[in-house]
């Protein structure tokens, strides 16, 4: 006997949720329990009074996964809204990487023009090295991450994504 | 004002919120709380001899009420030994409150003596919980737990209250309810949903209710409003493990449970219908059968409190999310309102009348041997002649398979049964858990001699609070449905489900001050039952019934519900891997 895998779609979800002791690891481990996928997680508060944080999630299913997903999270007694950005209209992405090069000579000037093609900024470096700071969508890092793994990629830290639907209203 | 400390905010609290019976057990971390209960004028506790009994104690009270059960245990060992309760209260949505107590908020972390993570381990076998490190915010979140206990999807909330905050004092005022920043289910049913609804039931010609826990757990008034919605549109009714009583048994419209154990009629009446309307089911595993030859040629209209449990497992044409009451109210209302008649559904009948005319609940009787069914049937009609209220609980197992099929429900609140997580050891405290709420009813757990061993220590809680349970056990010496899969799928390599060293239960009843009888032989059942029902107080009856019998009909794991098993003869092979690999 196999086991069968199903057709996964990427999606973004967008919560906000009282920002009280635990909201995280009920998230996080809803997500473990029903066995959902998490790709990345990001949280902080944003209001004013700290009552309020927006956690974005990137995960992947088959869409009646996807909509369990929601129906699941939506249920949480903190949670207060769950949008599925992919689903819900345009919307804006982004991520932001810290990326290390080391590397002399025609390596240090190749990853210094190409950070510049991908409208990266230097906010460290020494003789050998450099720390690249780059925004953009998980495409565009994965991109530039893996151009610098073939000049000398050390380490790199990403934030995860966050998003927002486009337009003037809040979701 | 006057300041009050954790434990009387709390116990002022339980007050206010009308509980009346706390089910618990104290310890370190909890004491301040009993000594706020102690010789407490309203409030009774029930001291349990182990905190799961507790937790099942508060479903029976809760499921036969419909009041929330309330739990009280100390903190480490006391909080996880609940955890089995809980995780069964938020299977069966049974309203419930856990207060757990806590180390010293000063010590949380530090692996004190009797902590544990209880926020951590309950996180998700609870609907809700809160760790409350003020007294000042006491009283509100407790108001706050009992409110989302019992509305919405009914569930388990935990408090968990640190010791230093049971002592600590603060102001108190009764918490106005106010508005939640997040939590709002949603009651009423969209107004496209209903009339979709409608439309479809006007237009089926080969209709089926199947209802679920969700009728029930919606109050009396959604009973009420399922016999008549019954009744408006001529449809046969079949409901879960969970549901049953919601629609009376002694119905023409009542098809039986269906599902794995479910009868013929109903599990053919599913497969074969145009329309199924869900009322407050869920589709679990145990009732669809292989999920790809689930209903194939029907419609599928799901009403459900918890949007989540709504294309959970199968797709549906209208989903209704909405308290069952509330939408069955709009639904009969619309089709009032429309002028719907009854669709002609004499075709549909007869069909029935000849899936019904298998008799798929007849069992083979020798005259030796006690078949279980029998000893089913007869304490249902010996209970039905007395004329007196009578709550049914379980545990978990063939007994109670035979149970939900021979023993005849006719209003809710009356069958209280461990569904969607199987707990062996719940039936019994739960029978105490409903003796006291009910103490005139009849309060009667059906046993299997295995699963009546994981709470047997209760038989000391109902001598203590002199509470006339019957423990109804039937006694085939084998953990029956471990066996009979065994049979099914291990070729009968009967591998540790053997009840071996059993007690000898008349004495063991009797060391604990009950009455013991035991009933050996068919001649001996009626009378054994009679005398059970006749004796004042709590009894136990050592029921020996046949030790090979086996749970009819069956849908196999794997199966649909058109590949029933009837009868032991049917059964034959070897399973295959996939069929072996579900649960």
């Amino acid at each position: 006997m196999h086991i069968q895998e199903e057709l996964s779609q990427r999606h973004v979800l967008s919560l906000t949720v009282s920002n009280e002791a635990g909201i995280l690891a009920r998230i996080a481990g809803l997500f473990t329990a029903r066995g959902y996928n998490i790709d990345s997680l990001t949280v902080a508060d944003i209001t004013q009074d700290h009552g309020v944080s927006r956690i974005t999630i990137v995960t992947n299913g088959p869409p009646k996964v996807i909509d369990q997903i929601i129906a699941q999270l939506d249920r949480l007694v903190p949670v207060h809204k769950v949008t599925d950005l992919t689903e819900n209209g345009p919307f804006v992405e982004r991520e932001l990487a810290l990326v290390k090069v080391a590397g002399i000579g025609e390596d240090r000037i190749e990853a210094l023009r190409l950070a510049d093609v991908f409208r990266a900024k230097v906010v460290d470096t020494t003789i050998e090295s450099f720390i690249f700071e780059i925004t953009g969508t998980t495409e565009k890092i994965d991109n530039f991450v893996g151009l610098m793994r073939q000049i000398g990629l050390v380490e790199v830290g990403r934030t995860g994504v966050v998003g927002l639907i486009r337009g003037k209203d809040a979701n | 004002m006057a300041e009050k400390s954790g434990a009387d905010i709390l116990v002022q609290c339980l007050v206010d919120l009308g509980v009346e019976v706390v089910f618990g057990y104290p310890g370190g971390a909890v004491l301040p709380i009993y000594d706020a209960l102690y010789n407490h004028p309203t409030i009774k506790h029930v001291l349990v001899r182990h905190e799961q009994g507790a937790t099942h104690m508060a479903e029976g009270y809760a499921r036969s009420t419909g009041k929330p059960g309330v739990v009280l245990v100390t903190s480490g060992p006391g909080a996880t030994n609940a955890v089995t309760g809980i995780t069964d209260a938020l299977m069966d949505s049974i309203p419930m409150v856990v207060i757990t107590g806590q180390v010293p908020t000063q010590l949380i972390g530090t692996d004190a003596f009797q902590e544990a993570d209880t926020i951590g381990i309950t996180r998700h076998c609870t609907k809700h919980n809160y760790l409350v490190k003020s007294p000042a915010k006491l009283a509100e979140v407790v108001h706050e737990a009992f409110h989302i206990a019992t509305t919405g999807r009914p569930g388990p909330v935990v408090v968990d209250i640190p010791k230093n905050v049971q002592i600590a004092t603060a102001p108190y005022a009764k918490p106005e309810l106010k508005v939640h920043a997040s939590y709002h289910p949603q009651t009423k049913a969209d107004a496209a949903g209903i009339d979709a609804a409608v439309e479809m039931l006007a237009a089926a010609e080969r209709p089926i209710l199947y209802t679920g826990g969700g009728v029930i757990n919606s109050g009396p008034q959604a009973t009420a409003l399922l016999r008549e919605l019954a009744a408006l549109t001529g449809a046969p009714v079949t409901s879960t493990l969970m549901g049953l009583g919601a629609f009376p048994a002694s119905s023409d419209q009542w098809l039986g449970m269906l599902g794995m154990h479910g009868t013929y009629e109903a599990n053919w009446a599913m497969n074969q219908a145009d329309l199924i309307l869900c009322i407050g089911a869920r589709f679990d595993d145990r009732v669809t059968g292989r999920l790809d030859a689930f209903a194939p040629n029907s419609r599928k209209i799901h009403i459900d409190i918890d949007r989540s449990s709504i294309n959970k497992i199968v797709d549906v044409d209208v989903a209704i999310v909405a308290d069952v009451g509330s939408a069955l109210d709009d639904i009969i209302a619309l089709w009032k309102q429309r002028n719907h008649r009854q669709v002609d559904l004499t075709e549909w009948w007869a069909r029935i009348a000849g899936w019904r005319a298998r008799k798929s609940l007849d069992y083979a009787e020798n005259g030796v041997e006690i078949m279980p069914q029998r000893a089913i049937a007869d304490l249902y009609a010996a209970t039905k002649a007395t004329g007196k209220d009578v709550i049914i609980t379980t545990e978990v197992g063939q007994h109670q398979m035979w149970a939900a099929q021979h023993f005849g429900f006719d209003a809710p609140n009356k069958w209280l049964t461990s569904g969607g997580l199987g707990t062996m050891g719940y039936g019994f405290p739960a029978a105490i858990g409903a003796q006291m709420g009910n103490p005139d009813s009849i309060a009667i757990c059906i046993a299997g001699d295995a699963s009546v061993q994981m709470n047997i220590q209760e038989l000391g809680t109902a001598s203590q609070y002199r509470l006339p349970v019957k423990l109804f056990i039937l006694n085939n010496e084998y953990m029956g449905m471990v066996r009979q899969w065994q049979e099914l799928t291990y070729e009968s390599r009967y591998s540790n489900s053997y009840s071996d060293s059993l007690p000898d239960f008349v004495k063991l009843g009797e060391a604990y001050g009950w009455t013991g009888i035991r009933i050996e032989g068919p001649q001996e059942l009626e009378a054994g039952i009679r005398q059970m029902l006749e004796t004042d107080g709590p009894v136990i009856v050592d029921c020996r019934v046949a030790k090979m019998s086996n749970c009819f009909p069956m849908i196999p794991s794997g199966a649909a519900h058109t590949e029933m098993l009837l009868d032991p003869s049917q059964v034959e092979g070897v399973m295959s891997d996939e069929a072996k690999a579900l649960v």
